[in-house]
């Protein structure tokens, strides 16, 4: 059992001015994961009276996206390749103060305590992250063999759950490890090839649009990323947009 | 209320029966449809890939959800893969193979019909999504891999390694925002359903909140789509995301909708066991690791003891002293053996006292062998991930120690009654997906749901949904009609209610006590007593959960106990429904196993071996029934309906995997 301290951001509607509490979490067991502690926390919190400590999770499995906790100024926490759901207590020493809160971004307005507006996410990917296949009209799956490298190389980039800890963990609160990835996923696929150029304007106009910022090679994002996307994605993303616009000039 | 359920079969022979459909359906005109609103509840892979295509064709369309956003549907965690009768592999798989084992798997508790549309189309959906991009696992040669899964005995199951889920839903969700884009789908995140408009007895529209402004409204359609996933969480712990509901499938049951076979619930057998009684969920273990892993426990109960206690390790425990009770019961099947068989197994020999867990409740599944004979290196490019993914939960290395598994709730065959079209009883409810009924019957095969959510979504509903439309004048529903505003009313006082009690317990305590109770009598196995002792408890729970429960703050803002309130509530009466359900079928089939029927040594086909005794018996003559059951109230017995089974094509037989 750990008895820890939690300092938590506490803040009522987007409208609020927020602040750090101070909790005691005594009693903790090792096994439990990160969540399950606030979930014991929360319970303490409400039958003494107060309301729970609000945050985003559901599969607490490491897949959806949801969970998006900072802990200790770290998005996911410092360990590695994990999210929030993922961490267990056992990680933590007996008396730590743990430091919690928000994906903290300007596109990411707070919507209570530790929830986040990430829809501007959604919305990068709305403006041409797809490809335009309507149901139906698809050929034989075997028809368009794909090497097995550059189906590899799509999935490693596909394998983004969206969750915005790159973006929360850039100074910048730059969005492009994000939509490189979705850029290189599709980018990779022989199926991806007739909207690239469109694809990557479409998307990085939007991001820039949504009030991301720039990216300065500072590789927070890949550090923080729970699926360990590389960074390598940004520099290919750098080149298909010059590429895209160069084009998009001649033509204009 | 008097029910014809008429399941809408189209006559002629089974396998044209589809094509025959089609080709009858009803056509709206293309500018008509954009006439047309439906509003679609969920975008999970089958309520993402309807909206996203009705969409396209044309309609407009309203798509809710209670995550932030539509890529997060609880579809993104499955794991093992995708069935498709491609036959890529040569291996002698067809359609009709494809058919005949869900049929079988789902213990004959299935229509036929469904059950063949779905292998059909099954093959168009991997031509889809492979067109949209999603990255499925490939040979060298450049062409999909496949894998077997789950008990079939061809390689069927399309797979994009540990993620298909995700690949797959990240297809839909992608589809989904181009459409978003385009304008044709409005889009609503954070946004729960809490009830269903019938304006003169047909579905016309939805009552819901905003989980961000607290904000009860209406929104009216000409037919409503529900593709809101399974209700596995009414046993608190189960694989199921956190957020995983039954309410509004419930909601629809209040308004009239029929419950069909709610006590069809699928136990996985390969997940993390329990650990403590904080614990808010369990994890799967992905059924690949079974192509590997052997599963055992010892033959002493003095062993299981000091494993438990961990006096001795398990590498120390000799070959002599194993029980591999999979291989032993069902040689021919053995690891392999169908989900509901392999669960039980494990269930009984841990009752037996040689459970290992500390808990008592947990099995070994063993990579020794295999590493011994492929090498190390083999198995961690096989199950590298999942074994990174155990070690974190359960922290114990799995190349050193076993790993520890038990059986876990993990998805409903249960749901709304759907017909053919996927209609329910209620004129323009369409349900699909994992919540309603169609496919599975007692039982279903690994890699088949994600089959189902999309076909349902993707290939069925765009068809068939129009043979509705086309009776209904466009736009005759408005938010202001009278039904809106009593629906939103009742809404609002309801949840007026639930903050109005300020009572003493947590909503996750009550959760927890009825999902304990579900799980001890509706769970692995079920007899009369523990059914009979829980329609006695639940009504308990129920009343003192509304006098009780401790919901604070307000409902003018994000207010997560508010939101688990509401669902804890319709849990606790749907729970009722599915023990009445266990009560009332008096045989055991795939997932619904009653201990009064069972195959014993009295029994011939025991005696000649067929089976072994410990196995479901069915009650074909009396039970090939879709149990469809009508809500009457708290206060009252659902009444049961009755859909019959016919079987013209395939001869329901014992399922015997010996
Ligand atoms: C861990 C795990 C692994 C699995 N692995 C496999 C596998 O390998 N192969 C396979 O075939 N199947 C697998 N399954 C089963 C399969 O994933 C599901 O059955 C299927 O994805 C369900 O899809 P769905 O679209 O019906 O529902 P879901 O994906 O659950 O979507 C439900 C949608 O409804 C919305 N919703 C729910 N309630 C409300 C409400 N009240 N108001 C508003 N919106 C609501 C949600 O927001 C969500 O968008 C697995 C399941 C689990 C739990
Ligand atoms: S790139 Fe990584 S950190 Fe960023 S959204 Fe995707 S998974 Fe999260
Ligand atoms: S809760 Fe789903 S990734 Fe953490």
């Amino acid at each position: 059992m750990l008895n820890l301290t939690l300092k938590v951001w506490r803040q009522k509607t987007s409208q609020d001015t927020g602040s750090m509490e101070t909790y005691d979490a005594k009693n903790i067991p090792e096994e439990a994961s990160f969540l399950e502690m606030l979930d014991i926390v929360n319970t303490r919190i409400i039958m003494s009276g107060g309301e729970p400590i609000h945050f985003d999770h559901d599969c607490r499995e490491g897949i959806c996206g949801s969970c998006s906790l900072t802990i200790n100024g770290v998005p996911h926490s410092k360990e590695k390749g994990i999210t929030t759901c993922q961490i267990h207590m056992r990680k933590f020493k007996e008396g730590d103060t743990i430091w919690i809160e928000p994906f903290r971004a300007r596109a990411f307005p707070v919507v209570r305590d530790l929830i986040v507006d990430r829809s501007a996410m959604d919305r990068i990917i709305a403006a041409g992250g797809y490809i335009d296949v309507r149901t139906g009209s698809a050929v034989d799956a075997n028809s368009i063999p794909i090497s097995k490298m550059d189906a590899d190389s799509a999935f490693d980039a596909a394998a983004c759950i969206g969750c915005g800890a790159c973006i929360a963990a850039c100074k910048n609160s730059s969005a492009m490890l994000f939509t490189a990835a979705k850029v290189s996923h599709l980018g990779h696929l022989p199926q991806g090839q007739p909207e690239r150029d469109k694809r990557v304007l479409s998307m990085v106009r939007q991001m820039d649009a949504e009030g991301f910022g720039n990216c300065t090679n500072q590789y927070e994002c890949e550090a923080a990323c729970p699926k360990e996307i590389s960074v390598d994605h940004i520099a290919r993303m750098n080149r298909d947009f010059t590429s895209a616009l160069i084009k998009e000039q001649l033509i204009s | 209320m008097s029910f014809v359920l008429d399941s809408k079969i189209p006559a002629g022979p089974l396998d044209q029966k589809w094509s025959k459909h089609k080709m009858d359906s009803k056509l709206i005109n293309p500018a008509n449809k954009r006439k047309f609103t439906i509003l679609v509840v969920g975008s999970g892979l089958a309520g993402g890939a309807a909206a996203a295509t009705l969409s396209e064709l044309g309609y407009k369309v309203k798509c809710f959800c209670y995550q932030d956003s539509p890529r997060r549907a609880h579809s993104i965690a499955a794991q093992g893969g995708i069935n498709a009768a491609k036959n890529y592999q040569n291996d002698g798989d067809s359609v009709r193979r494809l058919f005949y084992d869900t049929i079988k798997g789902g213990d004959f508790r299935s229509r036929e019909a469904n059950v063949h549309r779905l292998a059909e189309v099954s093959v168009n959906i991997i031509d889809q999504c492979v067109a949209q991009g999603v990255p499925f696992a490939r040979e060298y040669g450049g062409l999909l891999d496949n894998r077997s899964f789950g008990g079939a005995q061809v390689s069927r199951t399309f797979y994009a390694r540990g993620q298909t889920g995700q690949q797959l839903l990240i297809g839909c969700y992608q589809a989904l925002e181009k459409e978003i884009h385009k304008g044709g789908v409005e889009m609503h995140p954070r946004t729960e359903l809490l009830d269903l408009v019938l304006v003169d007895g047909h579905a016309k529209g939805i009552i819901v909140r905003d989980l961000v402004t607290g904000k009860v409204s209406s929104h009216a359609g000409d037919a409503v789509i529900m593709a809101t996933g399974g209700y596995g969480n009414v046993f608190f712990l189960s694989t199921n995301a956190m957020g995983c509901n039954v309410t509004a499938a419930w909601r629809a049951a209040r308004r009239g909708a029929l419950f069909a076979n709610p006590c069809y619930t699928q136990i996985h057998p390969t997940c993390i066991p329990v650990s403590g009684d904080y614990q808010s969920k369990l994890t799967l273990m992905s059924e690949s690791l079974r192509n590997d892993g052997r599963i055992w426990v010892p033959k002493s109960k003095e062993t299981a003891e000091k494993l438990r206690k961990k006096q001795i390790t398990a590498d120390q425990v000799a070959d002599d002293d194993r029980d591999y009770f999979l291989e032993r019961k069902y040689p021919s099947f053995g690891n392999l053996s169908p989900r509901d068989i392999s669960s039980r197994a494990a269930k009984e020999v841990c009752d037996e006292g040689r459970g290992i867990a500390p808990t008592g409740l947990g099995v070994y599944l063993d990579f020794r062998d295999a590493t011994k004979r492929l090498g190390e290196s083999t198995i961690r490019s096989r199950y590298g991930n999942l074994f990174q993914m155990y070690d974190k939960i359960a922290g114990e290395d799995p190349y050193k120690q076993p790993m520890m598994i038990y059986p876990a709730v993990h998805y409903t065959m249960g749901g709304l009654w759907v017909d053919y079209n996927l209609m329910s009883n209620i004129p323009g409810l369409h349900v699909l997906g994992e919540a309603n009924f169609s496919d599975h019957g007692a039982n279903r095969l690994g890699a088949s749901a994600l089959m189902q959510g999309l076909a349902d979504g993707y290939f069925v509903i765009p068809t068939t949904i129009a043979n509705y439309l086309a009776t209904q004048k466009p736009g005759s529903a408005s938010v202001n009609d009278s039904a809106f505003k009593q629906a939103e009313e009742e809404t609002n006082s309801r949840v007026n209610q639930l903050l109005g009690i300020n009572g003493k317990r947590t909503v996750d305590s009550f959760h927890r006590e009825l999902g304990l109770l579900m799980w001890d009598n509706c769970g692995m196995a079920r007899n009369k007593e523990g059914l009979e002792e829980n329609l006695k408890r639940i009504p308990e729970i129920r009343e003192e959960f509304w006098q009780n429960v401790r919901i604070p703050g307000a409902g003018n803002l994000a207010n997560m106990e508010l939101e688990k309130a509401g669902r804890v509530a319709d849990f606790i009466e749907f729970a009722e429904v599915m023990c009445h359900d266990a009560l009332s079928r008096e045989e055991s089939c795939g997932g619904h196993f009653r201990t009064e029927h069972q195959y014993t040594e009295a029994d011939p086909e025991v005696q000649s071996g067929f089976i072994a005794s410990g196995e479901a018996k069915r009650h074909d003559d009396t039970f090939g029934y879709v149990a469809a059951w009508q809500y009457n109230g708290n206060d009252q017995a659902p009444t049961l309906h009755k859909e019959p089974l016919i079987f013209e094509d395939v001869h329901p037989s014992v399922r015997s995997y010996k």
